[in-house]
């Protein structure tokens, strides 16, 4: 149990843990002081000078990212003084910037546009031309560096030394040189470089994907989770609906993190083709379906997805479990959805929830085939139809295999190889366009909120599996 | 919420109205009233005199009608000194634009000081309002509009949609 303390700032009694910083205690109390280069994960090298505050009885500001809480501080983080110190550390923050706010992609969510609206307004005395540096230089597959608008507050290079550890970004340079650049010979290549985007305060590093397709203020934002793995990072979706002829017409823009505070770049990158192969409409009545399952329930085998959310397994296990009672299934994940795992976020297992499956039973208790084994069962004439939710067996099967199928179902968002040979397809919703919970690979059952509209005739999974039950 | 009715009872109308060729005559009177005061201002102002001016018919199209000195017309886009256009595709003029008939998409430009450029730049003069937002808000001078009369007319709605070829073009 550490000792608390009591502190005033703006005349307001704070309580902060002992050794914590002012900032850090104000921010958990809700209180935003300014400030650039301090991050809750990434430490304080206190070099932006943008939190800046007044303390009783020093005669000089201090930067509040520096100052430990002690009882009785007393902290002016509004006061004439403590706006003045800011407002010339903003200045001079600005006295190289570039001010092309109008072309840089940051601009609507810029620290420096915040701060200066927020606290500046001064009227510049600066009188000589603005230094110049490399612009548009692209470091790696996602992060493009623009070293006229940095202002040196060294998240990236704290980011690529702490988090991702793979150490491609340095400062360089001293005095009116000194700037951000990669290291000789490497490229900004590592599983998390699409965070460096988000920690930029300013539009320095700025995100390839997302250049130039929207601007941030035509966004609307979700609470969602990622279901790019196992993991289920909680993340903020954001679209843009509002003018369909930006972002190439994609609804969904960009991925950011939520409550945690970085993403992978396979989450953050893995859904641009959101709309893409879309299936559009139902193209046969739900009648026919049943009566096609009822005639084929004892060949009839199974292949579910880990993108389902809990209410649709619950729907699934009701409809093929306890109404059809069918006996063959298939949970395993697509040898393509298995992927590499780290300490950090990434999970091997890269699909959403196949854990909210588990705790129905599906894959424990009710034994799930394998790929070969499916495989020999639809060759050895076994099972004659096949219902597949969002799953694609003709790419890791073969399409002739599926061929000798009599019937076969596909429930999905997207068409791939499985849905052009599908007769019934019933077009489903994907994660962002309904209400759901994920249970993550901790048991973890998180919530996400719907989006975008559905496409089509799509409907949420256990819609359409509670439909065809109803029927049966 | 219940509904509220009012009666109205009809004007009863006279033995004069009933008629009706009182009415006609009190109607050309009208006419005939705007007719001479008309005539007599004209006259006046022909021969000098002051008084209030007499009510004008322009006719258009034979004698181009006269705009006012802050009326804006059609747009047109600017270029820089090297030919390319000016617009940085910054999307200020699409987000003030109250009539939402701005229609940009961006893209990389060559020029890496210049960096973004506009790849399409759309303006739907069919529901254009003419305020001259968009005009105001460009930090970069890209865009402005034209001051003496246009005819802004055309066959179908998709031809009042105006590209950027066309809003280059001087006038």
């Amino acid at each position: 149990m550490t000792k608390k303390v009591t502190f005033t700032l703006d005349g307001k009694a704070l309580e902060a843990r002992e050794g914590q910083t002012v900032l850090e205690a104000a921010t958990d109390a809700g209180i935003m002081i300014p400030h650039y280069c301090w991050h809750r994960s990434l430490g304080n090298p206190g070099n932006c000078r943008m939190c800046l505050v007044e303390v009783e009885g020093t005669p000089k500001p201090q930067v509040s990212c520096r100052l430990p809480a002690r009882e009785g501080l007393v902290v002016k983080s509004l006061s004439p003084a403590a706006k003045r110190a800011q407002t010339s550390a903003l200045e001079l923050h600005l006295v190289d910037h570039p001010l092309d706010c109008p072309v840089c992609d940051q601009s609507g969510e810029c620290g420096l546009q915040d701060y200066y609206m927020g606290i500046g307004r001064y009227v510049s005395v600066l009188r000589e031309d603005k230094a110049h540096a490399k612009k548009r230089q692209v470091l790696g597959p996602h992060i493009v560096l623009d070293q006229e608008r940095c202002i040196l507050c060294t998240r990236c290079t704290r980011f690529v030394a702490q988090i991702s550890k793979s150490h491609e970004l340095g400062i360089f340079g001293r005095g009116h040189n000194e700037a951000v650049d990669l290291v000789p010979g490497r490229t900004l290549d590592n599983p998390y470089s699409g965070n460096l985007a988000d920690i930029c305060p300013v539009g320095a590093l700025t995100d390839r994907d997302f250049r130039f397709q929207v601007r941030v203020w035509y966004l609307d934002e979700t609470e969602s989770i990622c279901p790019g793995c196992s993991r289920g990072c909680p993340i903020s979706a954001h679209t843009s609906t509002q003018r369909p002829w930006h972002n190439k017409g994609r609804r969904l823009a960009r991925l950011k993190p939520r409550v945690l505070d970085w993403l992978c770049d396979e989450g953050r990158y893995g859904f641009s083709d959101f709309d893409s192969d879309r299936l559009g409409r139902l193209t046969a009545p739900l009648s026919e379906v049943r009566s096609a399952l009822q005639t084929h329930r004892d060949d009839l085998a199974v292949v579910a997805s880990g993108s389902l959310s809990n209410e649709d397994w619950k729907a699934f296990k009701s409809l093929f479990v306890d109404k059809l009672k069918v006996k063959r299934f298939l949970f395993t994940p697509e040898p393509d959805q298995v992927g590499s795992e780290d300490e950090l976020l990434r999970r091997r297992e890269k699909v959403p929830n196949l854990e909210g499956g588990r705790a129905l039973g599906f894959g424990t208790e009710i034994k799930s085939l394998t790929w070969e084994s499916l495989g020999q069962d639809i060759a050895g004439g076994r099972v004659r139809s096949l219902y597949v939710v969002d799953r694609d067996p003709a790419k890791v099967l073969g399409e002739k295999l599926l061929h000798k199928l009599e019937l076969l179902i596909y429930q999905g968002p997207r068409m791939g190889k499985t849905g052009g040979l599908a007769r019934y397809r019933l077009p489903a919703t994907d994660w962002l366009e309904e209400n759901g919970h994920f249970t993550n690979f901790q048991g973890k059952i998180q919530e996400y909120r719907q989006a975008l509209k559905p496409l089509g005739d799509a409907r949420p999974d256990w819609k359409i599996f509670a439909d065809l039950e109803a029927g049966l | 919420m219940a509904m509220t009715v009012k009666t109205v009872s009809r004007p009863s109308r006279g033995l004069l109205e009933q008629i009706y060729i009182w009415e006609v005559v009190r109607g050309l009177g009208i006419t005939f009233r705007h007719f001479f005061v008309n005539l007599t201002r004209h006259i006046l102002a022909l021969i000098g005199l002051p008084g209030k001016p007499g009510a004008a018919t322009i006719q258009y199209p034979d004698v181009p009608a006269v705009l006012g000195a802050r009326a804006r017309t059609r747009h047109r886009l600017l270029r820089r000194e090297d030919g390319a256009p000016r617009c940085t595709s910054c999307l200020l003029c699409e987000t003030i634009c109250p009539a939402r008939c701005i229609r940009i998409t961006a893209e990389e430009s060559p020029d890496v000081m210049v960096e973004k450029r506009a790849k399409t730049f759309d303006i739907d003069l069919g529901m254009c309002v003419f305020c001259g937002h968009c005009v105001e808000a460009c930090p970069v001078d890209a865009i402005r509009m034209d001051v003496d009369f246009v005819e802004l007319a055309s066959y179908s709605r998709a031809d009042m949609i105006l590209d950027m070829d066309e809003l280059l073009k001087p006038s």
